[in-house]
This record gives structure tokens, sequence and C-alpha cells, in this order.
């Protein structure tokens, strides 16, 4: 049945660094193209040179704006794609078994073959992680590229998601969140990872880096050191030159 | 959420199927006969006829058998074998009606407890869900539950058990709205949690990731307005409950009754469709929309 | 019972076959892996694009476009077989035609021309990336009227760079992303440098550097800087300035980099403003040992940046000194810049400090020895980290050249350029001006030019003027209108052409370019151009030739279209000759090759030049015994040589062993191809940073020919060239520009940078036009390139006009809401939306995703026909007239890059129309529609 696992061996997931994504969408059309040709029926797109283009994507960047109550607006591009839950209400919503959660490292996937695309998964979700696609008419959601991360026709540099092999950046790291010496396990640590909708108790995997503090130089309470001229006037700049020049090395002085 | 009209027939309907099969169920003088095939047949057109509208809406619905084997998790396969179970209980019950003249109270009681559960099953299928805050409170069930036992009393003209339920589940509807107008900002969760940005000032949506709408905004966002969903209220309240019970409070006569069941259905229908329409599931906030 | 997971294959296939090649998305030029399945035909097509890890440009990421480029490659858009007009310009009305008939027709055309009247053909490309062969091509047709899109794209960016440091940003150079702690970017569309920029700010952000985005947009890099100054457009220069005043007045400039490798030292002719020279040409400075003159490069001098030098009762000065007076004047303190841009004069401060900080307190030394041009050996290099990265948001101005100007002072003055931790030069760069040819123009029937269309002048004798005093170009570029246009007015073109000023022409030639549409000011109007007609009935520029491989709204004004193929169908080199894809670490070029057949009846557009100059009969591209002397593009990239052992590509010369210098090797695009599509040579250790004054990398660079002789040179804070135009202005020499000129060039020609108001500003009423309008590029599309991408297109399938929290509220806009915006030139009516991280006194939208009904394959619905919408419209490409019958290009004075951002709007609700305005009718396509649901999968 469509429990979930008790514990999994590995969970792997992503931690997107909201600091550096800078929103190009490089991981979203990625993502596009190695699930379209990999991992079950293509992505379809409904009218795609007409009106209301509608494809299915698995992985998608917002743009938010966050105003402080004082200073500058700041823009922060946010991709979002499945978080591949610990406690994953799409898991246990679903009426055939065909989503689960895979024991060995915790992905959650479809199998297209039992998914009857009810739609169910979908509202379960509090994140829009899962798409119906309307050419095939069975759910589909990020695998965490599972066809690559195992894949042996791929050199082991290569055995990483799409989205995180493109990500310009370097936005986006992959690793197993279940190990606290892993690399993506330190940045969550360091950085202060955090989850989305923490009150939904979806215990998502994927984490997010906050962006960092901005625009400190807005702030006019803030007294950094400003610049102590050393001349108000072209002379006494001339002069000051003068002395300076004798410092250097091989200076007269 | 998208109000889509293979679902809201099939709970509306279904609903009214189940409570008619449950008071089917539990008369101790049940209809034999002919009358009973009459009761039944409307019972299981609109039971039947509600659950195959629902299979409108899958993507495969060739495979829907599947949906049957995941009962132990999942309150869809439930309210599938509950309805499947229902209906088989109350076919023996019902085909030793018509045509043994029989009354064999045992399936009776079991059909009935089966089709107030499967109403049970399909309420729960959205009051399960977080992601929509107005759907998850147990006065969900509540408010199917009393409004298909009310639909079926209507349907096998228990006057007095009608009105009295009527009643009930016109408290019911009243105070799912009310709660459902606060239930996502009581909630607690806004763009600021499900960004995590919250803290560091107001954030709001200012270009969602394609300029077209995809399958989620289509699927999980129906912006109603407000002024036209407290006419439509009204007017489900009125259709519902109102109408009926008034038909009912006057001498009968088969074309008033005709009226409150008509009226009662048309009156579900909106309920129902409100009762998408108005749902706001919480990835709505990632597009900046309710 | 226990769930039971399905099997899966997680170890499927990826591809039958990986073919790498060179992308061509955009202009970054990236390396990628296209991976190739049997499709259902048998024959192998692209399944997934990725980016090549080994390449020098992208070391494996990819952005949006790039993967994305598999929808380009069966873009139902592609053009399938010549075309010939058949109905009237506009009407889209076409007949198929074999290629012999379109080949005997151009050739017809063009000799006619190349035999009696040359310049009478105007050949212009856009986003082009041969130029070196289609400027050979031009030179050789004999024609002054060539020049590729640099002129409404970022020439003052390019010029500003070579006259002052011999290289700018992109291609010219990159910061020190291992060293740098502060990165400060300025105006950049979000695609310049595509994914280089992206991974270096990924890099610096990762080490805990800081980027400050100096950007009235709050979007791409600038939403990741930590600091964001959201400075008006059109001031960047003021602040520039601004910093330099605080820099100076603090006395936070590098002296020793100054003295040693500057200009700052020269002594300036107090009487000419020209720069000082012994007998030999050499620069003078004052050696500080000795208080005497003495040449600049002189061994062991000691520049003395205070000097002054009394001769003949003249006392002259450095140019130290006159960057003292200059800058240091209250004009450019903070507090009185602050206004006019924006920007708190506590903040100008704080930056000038964090820079002096960053470039002095966190200086360092990377210990590798190095001996400089005067012959001294120095144990050490000294790292400044700071750099700086800017592009076409400080170009597009008509002040652009001199605010670039600024910004490359700037960099100088902390002695960040080409040091650890600063921005440092790609090869072939840095590259001085006296390293690049200068301009010509001058033709004759039947005969090349003496030299490439397009140089850098060094003072008014390189003009390309006629005795009379008029353009000898048909773009007027190199004239007193705007003398450094060193990349050409393409904006000017199509209406110069129209008013037959300075001269008609009979072809316009057209290569990737979209001028009927978004890479045109004033599209209404450049439509009007194209199709109105002489009295006679004969249309006013009377043939246009036009290649392209896709769709696009300029096919239609065509009268012969030459279909060109995909980025994957065709030969390309990206040539150390060109635009290279060098690293500062490195020299590298690239190839692209046919990594798929075509399913059409099109060829590659370079390979279309060599068979028409040819049959033209153009020299240099026959043999001695009149054949053609190669027969295709491939066979040029091979065996062309441009000095002898240097061609297109520099990799795999010889045989196959030799990079630079080397005689042809027949095998070398095959070489090219098993090497992933590219080759490059690494710089020396001791070479990879003070190139322009590094021995060790001027012999480096000649040993791989790069040039012939080593040429160091310093760095031009004082352009001297500009002196000379300025000082002709002034009434000196014999060629003197025209009088309603003169005022200008005196002002605009300040061989020290300066900043003024954008011109526009004196011809508009700032008061009621009070409103700066820009547009940008997504980074996940390239002006239309992306539009027939069906994955691209639903990323930006229409563009709102958005409004800072200032305009929105005044306005009492809501979502949803449109607003009419008038400039002095035109109006528009479009959909708006919110934006709060904005300058308050600014719009934009982004650019190029309206589209002509009918163009590009999309239905007449698309969003892109209906709700896109262009801010062209707004543009003119003269400014508002002042009455004296003059036409003034919109464009800058010095270098005639077209003043795209100079535009300011009024704005005003308006009532939602039914589609976006100005609306166009529909153009009648020469292909059939796209399909209405694609499920696109290669393998079974």
């Amino acid at each position: 049945m469509t429990d979930l696992p008790a514990k999994t061996d590995r969970t792997l997931g992503l931690v997107i660094d909201l600091d550096t994504c800078v929103g190009c969408h490089a991981c979203v059309i990625s993502c596009k193209g190695w699930n379209t040709e990999n991992y079950g029926a293509p992505l379809s797109d409904q009218r795609p040179y007409g009106t209301e283009p509608m494809g299915t994507f698995l992985n998608r960047v917002h743009s938010y704006e966050v105003q402080p109550e004082q200073g500058s607006a700041q823009t922060v591009h946010f991709p979002k794609s499945c978080l591949h839950c610990e406690n994953a209400p799409c898991v246990t919503v679903c009426p055939t078994g065909a989503s689960y959660k895979r024991v060995e490292d915790g992905i959650v996937l479809v199998n297209e073959d039992h998914c009857i695309g009810c739609g169910l998964c979908a509202w379960a979700c509090p994140y829009g992680a899962r798409e119906l696609d309307q050419a095939e008419g069975v759910m589909k959601k990020c695998t965490l590229c599972v066809d690559r991360i195992y894949n042996e026709n791929l050199p082991e540099e290569d055995q990483i998601p799409s989205c995180v092999r493109t990500c310009p950046a370097g936005a986006r790291h992959f690793g197993d969140l279940s190990d606290p010496k892993s690399d993506v396990s330190q940045l969550v640590e360091s950085r202060g990872g955090f989850d989305l909708m923490p009150e939904m108790g979806t215990l998502p995997v994927n984490k997010y880096l906050p962006p960092r503090l901005k625009d400190s130089w807005d702030d006019q309470s803030l007294l950094a050191p400003l610049l102590e001229p050393v001349a108000e006037e072209p002379q006494g700049f001339l002069g000051w030159l003068d002395k300076a020049l004798d410092k250097l090395p091989g200076g007269t002085a | 959420m998208h109000p889509a009209p293979s679902v809201i027939v099939f709970s509306t309907l279904s609903g009214l199927g189940f409570g008619l099969l449950f008071w089917l169920g539990i008369d101790p003088t049940p209809p034999t006969g002919l009358t009973a095939f009459v009761f039944f047949a409307i019972a299981y057109a609109l039971s039947v006829g509600g659950l195959i509208s629902s299979t409108f809406h899958l993507g495969h619905p060739e495979r829907a058998w599947r949906a049957l084997s995941q009962w132990r998790s999942s309150w869809l396969s439930r309210e599938g074998v509950s309805a499947i179970l229902a209906l088989l209980f109350m076919g023996l019950h019902a085909i030793s009606l018509i045509f043994l003249e029989m009354n064999a109270t045992a399936l009776g009681l079991i059909g009935a407890a089966l089709s107030l559960f499967t109403v049970f099953t399909t309420s729960m299928i959205y009051a399960q869900l977080e992601t929509v805050p107005r759907w998850k409170t147990p006065l969900t069930p509540a408010l199917y539950l009393s409004f298909s036992l009310a639909g079926g009393a209507l349907l096998s003209g228990l006057v007095n058990m009608a009105i009295l339920l009527l009643v009930i589940a016109a408290i019911f509807q009243f105070i799912w709205w009310q709660r459902g107008d606060a239930a996502l900002s009581d909630s607690g969760t806004d763009l600021g949690t499900a960004t995590g940005l919250g803290e560091r000032g107001t954030v709001r949506s200012m270009a969602h990731p394609h300029t077209a709408p995809n399958y989620l905004v289509r699927e999980f966002i129906y912006v109603i307005g407000r002024k036209h969903a407290q006419k439509l209220r009204r007017i489900a309240f009125g259709l519902t409950f109102v109408l009926p019970i008034i038909c009912l409070l006057l001498p009968f006569s088969h074309v008033l009754a005709i009226i409150a069941v008509l009226s009662h259905v048309a009156g579900v229908a909106t309920s129902r469709w409100l009762f998408f329409a108005e749902a706001e599931h919480v990835v709505g906030l990632y597009y900046g929309m309710r | 019972m226990t769930f039971q997971q399905p099997d899966l294959n997680t170890s499927p296939k990826v591809s039958d076959e990986i073919r790498q090649t060179t992308c061509y998305m955009c202009a970054c030029r990236c390396g990628i892996n296209v991976h190739m399945k049997d499709g259902p035909d048998g024959k192998k097509q692209v399944a997934y694009i990725e980016g090549n890890r080994d390449h020098p440009v992208n070391k494996g990421v990819l952005c949006a476009k790039g993967s994305a480029g598999i929808m380009q490659v069966n873009a139902p858009s592609r053009l399938k077989k010549p075309l010939k007009r058949v109905g009237p310009r506009g009407s889209g009305e076409y007949e198929e035609i074999s290629w012999e008939e379109a080949m005997s027709t151009a050739v017809g055309w063009l000799t006619e021309l190349h035999e009696t009247a040359p310049h009478k053909l105007a050949f212009f490309t856009g986003r082009d990336q041969s130029q070196s062969f289609t400027s050979f091509w031009a030179q050789h047709f004999g024609t002054p009227n060539y020049a590729a899109h640099g002129g409404f794209c970022s020439v003052n960016m390019a010029a500003a760079g070579i006259y002052t440091m011999g290289g700018a940003f992109w291609e010219f150079g990159q910061p020190d992303w291992d060293h740098t702690k502060l990165f400060m970017i300025f105006g950049v569309a979000e695609d310049h440098d595509s994914n280089p920029i992206k991974a270096g700010i990924g890099k610096i952000k990762a080490r805990g550097a800081k980027v400050i985005g100096v950007n009235p947009v709050r979007s791409g890099y600038n939403a990741v800087a930590d600091e964001w100054v959201g400075i008006t457009p059109g001031t960047d220069g003021l602040f520039i300035l601004s910093l330099v005043h605080e820099l100076m007045k603090a006395g936070k400039i590098d002296l020793h980099y100054l003295a040693q490798y500057t200009n700052a030292a020269v002594l300036v002719d107090a009487e000419t403003g020209l720069l000082m020279r012994d007998a030999d040409g050499k620069q003078l400075v004052i050696d500080r040992k000795t208080g005497k003159p003495a040449p600049f490069d002189k061994k062991g001098v000691r520049p003395d940046l205070s000097a002054t030098y009394r001769q003949a009762g003249v006392t002259h000065r450095t140019v130290m000194h006159l960057m003292a007076e200059k800058y240091l004047d209250p004009q450019y303190a903070p507090e009185n810049v602050a206004e006019k841009t924006g920007i708190s004069a506590r903040k100008i401060k704080t930056i000038a400090a964090e820079l002096a900080r960053v470039a002095f307190d966190e200086a360092f030394e990377l210990e590798q020895e190095w001996t400089d041009f005067r012959g001294e050996v120095h144990k050490t290099m000294t790292g400044r980290p700071v750099s700086f990265h800017a592009m076409r948001g400080i170009s597009a101005h008509s002040n652009g050249f001199q605010t670039c100007r600024a910004l490359h002072v700037l960099q100088i003055l902390l002695g960040t350029v080409e040091v650890p931790g600063g921005f440092r030069f790609k090869p072939p760069y840095p590259k001085p001006v006296e390293a690049h040819p200068t301009p010509h123009g001058y033709g004759r029937p039947g005969k090349p030019l003496a030299g490439p269309h397009l140089g850098f002048p060094r003072g008014p004798e390189d003009l390309q003027i006629n005795e009379d005093g008029s353009a000898c170009r048909i773009d007027k570029a190199f004239t007193w209108e705007n003398p450094m246009s060193v990349h050409g007015l393409m904006h000017m073109v199509i209406s110069n052409a129209h008013a037959q000023d300075p001269y008609p022409i009979d072809t316009l030639f057209m290569y990737m370019a979209n001028m009927s549409w978004n890479s045109s000011m004033n599209t209404s109007g450049v439509i009007k151009m194209l199709t109105d007609r002489n009295d006679d009935g004969g249309y006013r520029i009377p043939r246009i030739i036009y290649s392209d491989a896709y769709s696009s709204e300029m096919v239609a004004y065509a009268d012969l279209i030459l279909p060109d193929t995909t980025y994957l169908e065709r030969h390309d080199c990206i040539s150390l000759l060109d635009r290279p894809i060098c690293e500062a670490d490195g020299a590298a070029d690239a190839i692209r090759w046919p990594v798929i057949e075509p399913d059409r009846d099109v060829r590659g557009f370079q390979s279309v030049l060599i068979e028409l100059g040819a049959r033209i009969g153009l020299p240099g591209f026959l043999k001695e015994d009149g054949t053609a002397k190669w027969k295709d593009y491939a066979d040029y990239i091979v065996n062309h040589e441009r000095r002898p052992g240097v061609g297109p590509l520099a990799g795999f010369r010889g045989n196959g062993d030799q990079f630079g210098r080397g005689k042809v090797n027949p095998n070398q695009l095959e070489e090219y191809i098993a090497n992933g599509g590219f080759a490059i040579e690494h710089v020396p250790d001791n070479a990879l940073y003070m190139k322009p004054w590094n021995q060790h990398y001027q012999d480096w660079a000649v040993g791989i020919g790069l040039y012939d002789a080593p040429q160091p040179f310093l760095f031009q804070l004082y352009v001297e060239p500009m002196r000379k135009f300025q000082r002709a202005a002034e009434g000196h020499g014999d060629i003197q520009p025209p009088d309603h000129l003169r005022d200008r060039l005196k002002e605009v020609m300040e061989p020290l940078p300066i900043w003024y108001a954008p011109l526009e500003d004196a011809r508009v009423d700032p008061d009621e036009l009070n409103v700066h309008a820009l547009t940008q590029r997504p980074m996940a599309m390239y002006h239309s390139w992306g539009t027939q991408n069906a994955w691209l297109r639903q990323l930006h399938g229409e563009n709102p006009l958005y409004l800072p929290t200032k305009l929105w509220k005044k306005h009492g806009f809501a979502e949803g809401d449109w607003a009419r915006v008038t400039s002095a030139h035109g109006e528009i009516t479009v959909p708006v939306a919110h934006q709060a991280a904005l300058n308050e006194n600014t719009v934009w939208t982004w650019n190029a995703i309206g589209k002509r009904k009918g163009a590009w394959a999309l239905s007449e619905d698309a969003p892109e026909a209906n709700k896109g919408f262009l801010l062209n419209h707004l543009i003119h490409e003269l400014l508002p007239p002042k009455g004296d019958g003059l036409r003034w290009a919109n464009s800058d004075p010095i270098t005639g890059q077209a003043a795209w951002f100079d535009l300011r709007v009024k704005i005003a609700k308006a009532d939602a129309p039914e589609e976006s305005q100005p609306a166009f009718d529909p153009i009648k396509s020469p292909v059939p529609q796209g399909p209405d649901h694609l499920e696109w999968k290669v393998g079974k």
C-alpha cells in the first residue's frame, strides 16, 4: 500500500541558494529537455505556437519582491520543484499506489503505468510540485533525475540531476541530507537552510538557503568609516601627491 | 479550486443517491415490488451516475480499477471500495425486495451503513487536505453527511425527517461558510511561510514563472468575486433548504414534492460549485493569488 | 503486506552519440553536447542538449536558451526554400524559387553594382558571428557600406575600452573571479555575457565576496547584489565621476600603477592639449630621479605624476594635474550629484570608501615573478581585488561613450585592471588603438577597398568624408556627426537610404537583422520607409535582399529571401580574427559543424556569400585561373589565410600541433570536432596578469600570431585622438567640422571623461516627460530568437510595462490595468505591472516580446501579437527637430551608438484596448503555422 516508508536508507534532495539564483530559468528548460526525452511520457505542450501556451514543467522559477519596513525592496528569484517530503501527503492520498516514496533514497515518484490521472496527489501537495500532463493524462513530477543519478551510461560527475548540472550560477546543490557530513547538510547548517510551509507538517527534504541581508548601506544609522580627505583643492592634492610619491618604493625620500 | 463539472455532478448526485439508499436500507417497512424498483432505480441512477461522472475527470479511466487497491491509506480508494460494497449490499437488498418481496433486514442495515460511510469517505477526500484550509475541518464530513441524509430523506418522502435534517444541514452549511471565510488566514499559511521570506518584509509575487496560465493555475486558482459569491450563497441556501422546507410544510402535493426535490438538487449543486470555487488552495499563494 | 516498489531501470541509455559543437542561441557561444538518437526515420535526431564540461566559456553549464535549442531546430518558423516576392512589399506574398534562380537574381543585381557603383550596395549584418568574413566579402565588393549591429548595441563600451586601455568587458575581458572580493556591475542587460557572469557571481558569492549592482531595475544580477544602487538612467557617468572625486580627494588611488602603466604622468602640451613627445614620437614624462623629461618606456624611469615642465616660457603639466583640477571640482561632490543620480551622498561616499578599502586594505601579493616592458623584474604581482563589469545599460545613451570612459578610468585609478583580483583581458586583448586599423571607405568600381571598413580613427584625417564634406558611408559613420563610430550605425541605414542622405542606394542586403520590427528604432516609420515608393512607382529603396533562417518580421519586406540554416546545420568559426571565445587564462576559438543535415532546401549564409563572391567575380574569391577559390564556408575556414600562417582558426594548424601560426591543415575541422569543437592555448603563468606591460605575455602573443611584434602601451586616461577632434572644432587644422557641429564637438570630445545630460533632455520638456523608459532582454531569451521556441515562449509570452511604486500609486493603477505611454515621438497603450525594486522615475519592459501577427509561425491570437508590445515605437532614430532643418541622429555624438535608453515618456491610465497599441495588420506567413500540441520525444 501507499504508506510512506518508515525510514529511507538515504535522503536525497536539493538545496537551493536564494542568495545566488539570478532567475535565469536554465534549470527549468534543462529539466524540460531531459524529462521530455527520458522518464515516462514526454512533457507535452498545448498550443505551443498559439494563445495561452501551456506545457508540463517539473520545475518553475517564481519572482517575488520583499518589501522591508525600511529601505529598498528586494527581488528574489525562487525556483520550485518537488521537495520530496519525508511526510509526503501526495503519496498517501494516491488511490492506486502509483505515487510512492522510494525506500533506498526517499525520492517520490509516480509509476505512470498505474496512474489514473485523478489529480488528487496534486491537490494534496502544498507546493504545486505535480502537474497532470494534458496529453498523456498522467501525473508528472520531479524525479530528482532518478534516471541520471545512478545512470552508469553517464560519467560519474554527470550523475546528478540535470537542473543541478546546468545551473550557471551554482545555486542548486544535490546530495544526501540524512548525512550530516554531506556538502548539502553542511550548507544547510552553515547558511540557515529552511523549509517551505513548515506548518504543513510535510517535512520537505529540499531546503532553501536564505538571501544574505542586503542594502546595509541604505541604513543611515550605520556609520561605516568614510574616506578622509587628503586635500580639498587641486593645489593641496598636488602637494599631497608629491609627498606620497616620495614614499613609493624608488621614491626620492 | 477549479469547479470541475464532473466532480460537482458526482458529489451532488452520489450524495443524494447514497442518502436515499441509506433510508431504504434502514426502513423497517421498505417498499417492495414495483415501488421498490422505482426507489432503487432512482437511488442507483443517482449514485452510479455520480460515480461514472467522476471518472470523466480521470486521465486514464480504464485504469480506474486500480483505485481500489490502496484502501488502507487513501480516502479516495476507500470511497471506491465502500461505494462498490454499498451498491453490492444494497443491490442484494433491492433484489430481494423487488423480486422476492422479502425484507432482508441485515442486508439493508449493512448496505445503509456502507452508503453512509461512502459519503463520509467522499467528504474525507476533501477534509483531509491541509492544502485547502476551507475544507480541512470535521465540519466538512458533517456537511456532506447532513446533506446526504437530508436529501435522501427528501427523496424517500420522509417529510418530518426531511424537514428536521434540512434544518440541521442548513445549520452546518451556515457554520461551514462562516468558518471557511477565515480558514486560510487562520491557517497561518501565507506567502511569507510559503517562501520562507516572510520575516524579511512583505512578500509579493512580481512575475509568474510562465506568462500563460499553467495546469496549477487552472486547477487551483479560481477567482470569484466576493459579491458574486454572496449572491450565490443566498441562492444555494434558498434552493437547498428554504424552498424545500416551505414545500414540505404546505399540504402535500406531487407538484410541491417535485419542486422540493428539484430545488434541493439545484441548491446542492450550487453549494457544491461554491465548495470548489471558493476553496483556496495554498498553491495559489505562490502565484500571488488566493 | 509491504508496498512493492516498481522495478525501475535507473541506467537507461542516454543517447546513441554525442556531437559537440558551439551554441548559437545567443552571442555567448558556449560549448554544447548534442545528444543524438536514431529517430523514427532512422536518421540521427537531436534528443537532448547539455553544456560541454571541457569548454572554456561555460565549463558544462548551460542557460535556458541553450537547453531549448532543440525547439529552435524543430521550429515551424524555419524557412524552407528561397523566396521571391510576388505581392507588394510588406504583404508577405511570396513564391518559392530554386536556389539557382535566387542566386542568379542576386548575382545579376550585385554584379552590376560591383562594376559600376559599389557604394550603392549597403550590406549590414545583425547578430552575425562571422564579421571577419562578412567584412572581408564587403571589402572585396568595394562598398564602403558595411557594418554589423555594434552601432545599435554596445559600441560605446567597446570603443571607450579600446581607446582607454585596449579592450572592454565581455569578449575583451572578465573579472578575476578567483580572487576578486568586491564586484561592481553596471547596467547589464541580463544576457551579456550570459553564462560566465552567472558562474562568476556564483563563484564569488560562495566565497562571501560582495556584489554591488548599479541599475535602475533590480532584476537578474541586481537581484542577487548585496547592495543595489537604483540609479536614474543616464546619470551613471556622473555617479562614477563622483566616486573618482571622492577617491582622489582621499588620495585613494594607486600612484605606483598610475605612474608606471598609464599616461597619468605624461606631459600635456599646454598650448595644444596634445601629448608631448620626443623626437622618436615617444610620449614624454618627467623622470622623478633626474627631474628631466624622458620617454615613458626608458628603462629605470620613475615617471613623476606631480611634475611640471617649463619650456620656452610655457608650463606644461601632467595628465594627473589636469585630472586633479577636473575631478576635485565640487561639481562632482556626492552632495552635488545626489539629486540628479537619485543616489544619496552618503551611499556614494560609502561605496567610494568600500572600493578604496578593498582595493588597498585587502591588497595582496601573488608570488609570481614577471618582467615589465621596461625590462624591470618584479618578484610578485600586486592584487587589488575589486572588479567591474558593465554593458549596454550604460552604453546605450548619448553620453555613453564618456560614461564608459569614466568607468574605465575609475578602474585604472584604483589600479585594478590586469592585476590579480581585478579585471583581466582575454587574448587577443589588450590591443591598443595603435594595433587596430583605421577606417577605410573610399571604393572604386570593380576594386576592393584598401582596408577594412571599420577601424579606430586617430584624428580628423581618418574621417570618411568626401571632398564636398558629404559622408562617404550611407550610415554617416566616421563623420563629424559621430567621428569615432567604430562599429558603424546600422540603425541609420534605412532612414538615410530612404532620405537619400547622403545619397540614394540601390540594394539593401541584410543578414539576421529584424529591421522592420524589434531591431529598429521607430518601427512604424521604418516599415513605411521600406514600402515607400518614388513618383515612378518604384520603391525608394529599390532592392532588398535578406537572409534569415526563420520567418521573422523582416522577411515580409525583402524582395529576395535566402533561407539560412539553423545553428546545428552549419559550419561556423568563432575566430580570433573576430569575436573569439577566449578566457583570461587562454586564447581559444571554436567551430560549429553540421551535427544534423537540413531537412529543407536551405544553405548556410556564409557559403552563399562565397558562391556570390565567386560568381560576381570579386577579387579575393577567385583563384588566378578565375575559378572559385573556396567551395563553401568550411573550405574558407580551413584554407583562408589572413596573414601568412594565420587563418580563421588558430587551433590544429600545420600538422595539427601548432596553435596560432602554422600552415593550413586540411584536417583542421576534423581535429576541432575530435577536440569538442574548440581549441585553446593557455597563457603561461608568468604572463597571466599585467598583460599590456608584461614581456612574457607580449612574447607569447607574438608567438601565437595575435600580433607580429610586441606592443606594450600605457593606459590612456587622457585620450589624445579625442583632443585632436576637439582641437579641430576649436578651429585648428585643415580638416574642419561644419559650423553647426563645432560647439557640440568642443563639449563632448573632451579627452578626460566628462558627464553631460543625455541629448534628448535638451530637446524635450523634462518636466512633462519626466519618466525614463527602458528595456532589457530576459535572460531566457535573446531578442526575437526565443519567440519561435515552444519552450522559451512559455516563459515570456507577453510583457507588461513595469511601474515603480511611486507611479503605480500616483496614477492609481491596479493589477490588469493598461497605460498610455507617450514620448516626444509616439504613443503606445500597453498592460502594466507593479515593481517596487525600481528607480522611482523609471519604467521598463522586456525587449522584443511583442510580435507582428503572421510572423514566427505563431497563431494570430498568440499573446506576443496581441498583448506583447515594443517600446521601439516610442524611440526615433532622429532627435526631435529643433527647427534648423537638419536631421540630428538620436545617437552618441562621439560613436554614433543608438541612444535607446535616453527615452523620456509620460504615463497615463488608459481604458483597456482589445490589444496593445499600436496594432498592425497581419502579414501573410511564408510558412505554415505551428502544430497545436507537441509531445516531443525522439527515442522510444
